[in-house]
């Protein structure tokens, strides 16, 4: 089988041509990893990991061969660097975990690699997550697989989960890991032609990943499609003492949710997430799904989210603040960077300027003032009463009988690297409009590629669900895959 | 609401940021188009509402209160930029 047959198999075809022993997992993972260094111009890894990739391909084909294989045996997955790798770097993108090798695995990637997967390496990000567009790395953008049709203007691949976006896009891996707090694993899939999904607060856990603000983190898979989605999330999902805020409940076989009718299930149509600014392009997907959806048998009918509008700067009040105070920790001291000062303090605050990029401190400053004394009431207090709302808002909505939200991803399709937010740190912010809602209220969102925009750009919808049905949405979203027409990943200019 | 010059330094300060000089009146502007950006709150009204404290209502664990972790120094201390015998190496700090 050709090489490049192996790089455009989906996670469920690899799977189940291992298990038909059509190749070896160790084929299946040379061919990725060269794909992996023929891509370095996408910048999509910080660290490449061929050895251990090697290791655990044989380990998988000697669990294979003995018929042990778990649900993942054998797959090529990319780890976004906000996860814990026991013995390999983990840099959350930033200078100031340079150099920090965990002593520990995350309990999300330590269940993936339970299940037989294999790790490729750590996925570029943007710095502690804090981005849209993965320009924030200490390790450099980005670079988007994808072009504007006629042009080789460099695309960003979205953000936070922008290394895994693009790789997944780019055939580099089967699969990856990320994590969304305020739309880093939708927006990324949207704006790369992906699938993604932020499952409930609660669902994964987040011991062993980097945090940025643990009310609204959540770790969640990207993959090509909805199926591989689903039986990641299998895998990643699960109950972990460790983490006070992971939930104790089964996790259901999502792969066996798909195939299933939606007909009498109701899709509430939100009339707040029409938005100023949002492209004709984006209007129209919306539309189209919707008409897909009703196609198959759903009602559709339209609901109202009052505090939707809220919801950003809200999430720009709470996310700095609990920033604030997590990376507290990054202080020159027990792990990464550490500049000399002339005390201790002057070495904290020498190491911490020096260690943080431009955005991270500027979210660290804005954390810090409205948790000062005489601000906590005004912004914190107030916004975490916001926050109340608007979950309330979407209780209401789903009291009222409906079974999930259908939204666009993102207000436009991906933009370039350097177009955006460079005068004003707003301008970038507007990108999670419509994903920020869902970390807010705890609730899962999955983004499923819904068509092209003019410019030949993929544009994603979102699919917002009750807590804990996570099912429904694989469901629903399988629905809108199948009636789309079939995403078409560009062809690899990249090397 | 906005934010002043020596407010901005107070917050570094608070935050353990260095800041230059030339770093301030940059960074005042930022941090007052995002304070004018959540002023929109200001008008909602959340008379009686509670602040939300955990996003999925859950009752937090305990747990046996033992030992079931330790004796793993090296590991602590591998990643520090100074460490000796089992200790992080800091500047002095009692004179």
């Amino acid at each position: 089988m050709a090489k490049l047959d192996l790089n455009n198999l989906t996670l469920a075809g690899a799977r189940d041509a291992l298990r038909a022993k059509d190749f070896t997992a160790l084929e299946l993972t040379e061919a990725h990893l060269e794909a992996m260094e023929q891509a370095r111009a996408l910048n999509a890894f910080i660290v490449e990991t061929p050895d251990q990739a090697r290791a655990m391909a044989k380990a998988a084909d000697a669990r294979l061969a003995k018929g042990e294989a778990g649900p993942l045996e054998g797959i090529p997955l990319g780890i976004k660097d906000l996860y814990c790798t026991q013995g390999v770097a983990t840099t959350a993108g930033s200078h100031i975990l340079e150099g920090f090798v965990p002593q520990y695995e995350s309990t999300v990637s330590s269940q993936l690699w339970r299940d037989g997967a294999v790790m490729l390496g750590k996925l570029n990000l943007d710095e502690f997550a804090m981005g849209s567009s993965n320009e924030t790395s200490h390790f450099g953008p980005v670079t988007s697989p994808w072009r504007r049709q006629g042009s080789n203007v460099a695309l960003v691949p979205g953000g936070s989960s922008g290394g895994s976006a693009a790789a997944v896009a780019a055939r580099l891996c089967l699969g990856a890991t990320a994590t969304d707090t305020g739309g880093s694993i939708r927006q990324p899939a949207a704006f790369t032609g992906t699938v993604g999904i932020k499952p409930t607060y609660g669902r994964c856990s987040r011991w062993g990943i980097v945090a940025f603000a643990s009310s609204l983190d959540q770790a969640g898979p990207i993959a090509r499609d909805v199926r591989d989605t689903a039986i990641l999330l299998r895998s990643m999902a699960g109950f972990d003492p460790k983490d006070s805020t992971s939930v104790d409940r089964p996790v259901p076989d999502y792969e066996a949710a798909l195939g299933h009718s939606i007909k009498g299930k109701t899709i509430g149509i939100p009339k707040e997430y029409r938005v100023d600014g949002m492209s004709p392009d984006i209007e129209a997907l919306w539309q189209q799904g919707i008409a897909w959806l009703r196609a198959a048998g759903a009602k559709i009918v339209d609901i109202t989210l009052p505090h939707t509008a809220h919801a950003l700067p809200a999430y720009y009040i709470v996310a700095p603040a609990e920033a604030s105070s997590n990376l507290a920790r990054y202080d020159g001291v027990r792990y990464g960077l550490r500049e000399q000062g002339r005390d201790i303090i002057d070495m904290y605050e020498k190491t911490r300027a020096a260690g943080f990029g431009k955005e991270v401190r500027r979210r660290i400053m804005i954390g810090t003032y409205v948790l000062s004394a005489g601000y906590y009431d005004a912004y914190y207090l107030r916004a975490q009463k916001i926050r109340t709302l608007i979950k309330r808002d979407f209780e209401q909505a789903f009291a009222a009988g409906v079974d999930a939200i259908l939204t666009p991803a993102t207000p436009t399709a991906a933009f370039g690297i350097g177009e955006k937010g460079a005068a004003d740190p707003i301008e970038m912010y507007l990108n999670d409009v419509f994903t920020v809602t869902v970390n807010m209220a705890g609730l899962p969102g999955l983004v499923v590629p819904a068509g092209i925009s003019a410019e030949g750009l993929p544009l994603g919808l979102q699919l917002i669900g009750r807590p804990f049905e996570e099912e429904t949405l694989f469901t629903l979203a399988q629905v809108i895959e199948d009636a789309a027409p079939k995403v078409t990943l560009p062809e690899a200019w990249w090397g | 609401m906005s934010v002043d010059q020596e407010t901005v330094r107070r917050i570094a300060r608070l935050a353990r940021l260095s800041l230059s000089e030339a770093d301030v009146a940059p960074l005042q502007g930022e941090l007052n188009a995002i304070l004018k950006f959540v002023e929109a709150l200001e008008s909602v009204n959340v008379d009686g509402i509670e602040p939300m404290t955990s996003v999925m209502p859950m009752k937090l664990r305990l747990r046996a209160d033992e030992v079931n972790d330790g004796e793993n120094v090296a590991a602590v201390t591998i990643n520090a930029p100074q460490s000796e015998d089992g200790f992080f190496l800091v500047p002095k700090v009692v004179e």
